[in-house]
């Protein structure tokens, strides 16, 4: 089947603290409403490569980007990028749930007032339908208003996917979103993931390889900063075109 | 079942030292309060305490004793430069912990380290001979006329700007007070996990709403904490504020007059007490102050204790 690229990669390196080369000569593309899962050995730069989406390497002092990361025309690497609003179209979620220090309700309307959003009535809606394609409304209708800290790690985890939800992101990148819970709620953040590549395109770092495995359409390799291979995930972990990606995929080493 | 654990003597000497060092801890608090109690014994039955603590009246020669003019004075020079120290503290830490680019941070967090460590009597001295003129002759003439047709207003700026009065001891206890509560609020604003504040901005924030929503109601028990701290150190504050305040018992209304602090009458009467009963009125004040201190600490203690069991998980 024909697929788009929503975003391509082109020859994108990176530097932290303007020395340390952790991203070397990386290209792919991310194809739309698909899973793109980034595998690889501890340190091989996935999450790197996953936070130079959404620049978060910003926030730190002399970090630098070469190369250019597509979306749609634009370069999101150019200087000219407002940030703000590239992070309101690409969400993220995190290894640890981040809930805010404030009500369930006010975590997920949270982003919609930064978007401008400030009717009530628009909140309420825009909530309880991010809490339903989050799968947590069931658990958490009768009590909105209390802290988000009161929620279990999964449901916190669900929380943090409603509130990046509710902006109506474009892209959603996961940073090893289910390293932290139990295999129950990894159950349900995998189910929720399948559900919602029907809508929005999905890049996710895993350390668990049956996990890129089963959710993903693609899987991108990385080691030492490189990328080995990018393929298929049925390929990658069937028929991989490289003999360092059997021997991850197969558990020789990493 | 009993089990007798045999026990190293290297290990019985060290553990006797070192208990014997923390009890002299527990020996000195409660000597201190033996000593106020016994001393203040008199004061007590002659006033007792709700006629000592509710009367305005400081007469040495008539031999009656009042502390609510101390105490006020306290209350208001305390609650004054608070007011003043707070905003600018917690700017500092904000700039510092969010704000600053990484080289200014370190700079910046040094001198606040040293200006802490300033003995107060230099803050005093600095206060008299630099301050007060410039209060007296240039800010308080300023704030008398740009609120004299303020209604209320007016009120707290009255009489002659002389710069020896309550406004210029609130300015030199806030000055002092900046770097305890600006350092105490870094460390509690430090307190918010990385990640919090990372996917604030993966949410598309700026660095003034992840310092407004996420940094200061994640932190606001420490530093509410350590807000409490620094009243503590207002509340006893004394070579600061002995030179520039006045000594003058009275409960007043404009922040151009003198007024007297507990400290500050303590520091200055305890030469002048010739009587018993004035000696043991100094001392019941004393008292007064220990309890109020204790309390404000009991309580900052008690937050930040909260605050630190609620976010350690």
């Amino acid at each position: 089947m024909a697929e788009t690229a929503e975003i391509t990669v082109n020859t994108l390196n990176f530097y932290y603290s303007g020395t340390i080369h952790a991203l070397k000569n990386i290209s792919l593309p991310v194809y739309k409403h698909s899973v793109t899962a980034l595998i690889g050995p501890s340190g091989c730069g996935k999450t790197t490569l996953l936070r130079c989406f959404n620049r978060m390497h910003d926030l730190y002092p002399n970090n630098r980007y070469e190369g250019e990361i597509l979306l749609g025309k634009e370069n999101i690497l150019d200087n000219a990028t407002d940030l703000i609003t590239l992070r309101s179209r690409i969400g993220m979620v995190f290894q640890k749930p981040t809930p805010f220090p404030m009500s369930i309700f006010d975590n997920i309307a949270y982003g919609l007032k930064l978007k401008g959003i400030t009717n009530r009535a628009v909140q309420s809606g825009r909530v309880e339908k991010a809490l339903h394609d989050a799968h947590l409304w069931a658990e958490v209708k009768d009590k909105l208003k209390s802290s988000a800290y009161e929620l279990s790690g999964g449901q916190q985890q669900r929380l943090v996917i409603a509130r990046a939800l509710a902006v109506d992101p474009e892209i959603l990148l996961f940073d090893e979103p289910t390293s932290a819970l139990d295999p129950l709620s990894t159950a349900k953040i995998e189910e929720l993931i399948e559900l919602l590549r029907k809508q929005i395109t999905i890049i996710i770092v895993t350390h668990n390889m049956q996990q890129a495995a089963r959710i993903s359409d693609w899987t991108g390799f990385l080691m030492l900063g490189e990328l080995i291979e990018f393929d298929r995930t049925d390929k990658i972990f069937t028929t991989p075109s490289q003999k360092l990606t059997e021997d991850y995929v197969t558990g020789r080493f990493g | 079942m009993a089990v007798t654990v045999k026990r190293n003597p290297g290990d019985i000497i060290f553990f006797s030292l070192t208990a014997v060092a923390s009890c002299t801890i527990i020996v000195f608090i409660v000597g201190i309060v033996f000593v106020l109690l016994t001393e203040s014994s008199l004061a007590i039955q002659k006033f007792g305490v709700i006629q000592f603590l509710t009367s305005t009246e400081w007469d040495p020669v008539k031999e009656t004793f009042g502390a609510l003019t101390s105490i006020y004075g306290t209350i208001v020079t305390t609650a004054l430069s608070l007011l003043i120290a707070i905003p600018v503290a917690l700017g500092i830490a904000i700039f510092i912990t969010e704000v600053a680019p990484n080289f200014l941070r370190a700079p910046i967090g040094i001198a606040i380290e040293l200006l802490a460590a300033i003995p107060s009597i230099i803050y005093g001295m600095w206060g008299l001979f630099t301050l007060s003129p410039l209060m007296g002759n240039t800010v308080e003439p300023f704030l008398k006329k740009a609120t004299a047709s303020i209604p209320l207003v007016s009120v707290l700026f009255q009489g002659t700007p002389m710069g020896i009065d309550v406004l210029t001891a609130s300015v030199i206890l806030s000055i002092m007070i900046i770097p305890f509560t600006a350092s105490i609020a870094r460390d509690a604003f430090n307190l918010t996990p990385a990640v919090v504040k990372e996917s604030a901005y993966a949410l598309g924030t700026t660095k003034w709403e992840v310092v407004k929503n996420i940094v200061i109601p994640y932190s606001k028990l420490g530093v509410f904490g350590g807000i409490l701290f620094s009243l503590g150190r207002a509340l006893g504050e004394t070579m600061a504020v002995a030179f520039v305040l006045g000594n003058n018992h009275r409960i007043f209304t404009s922040l151009f007059d003198s007024a007297a602090t507990i400290t500050v009458t303590l520091a200055n009467e305890f030469t002048e007490a010739d009587k018993d009963i004035y000696l043991s009125s100094l001392f019941y004040l004393a008292l007064v102050l220990f309890v109020m201190s204790f309390v404000f600490l009991a309580i900052a203690k008690f937050f930040l204790l909260r605050a630190e069991r609620r976010y350690s998980r």
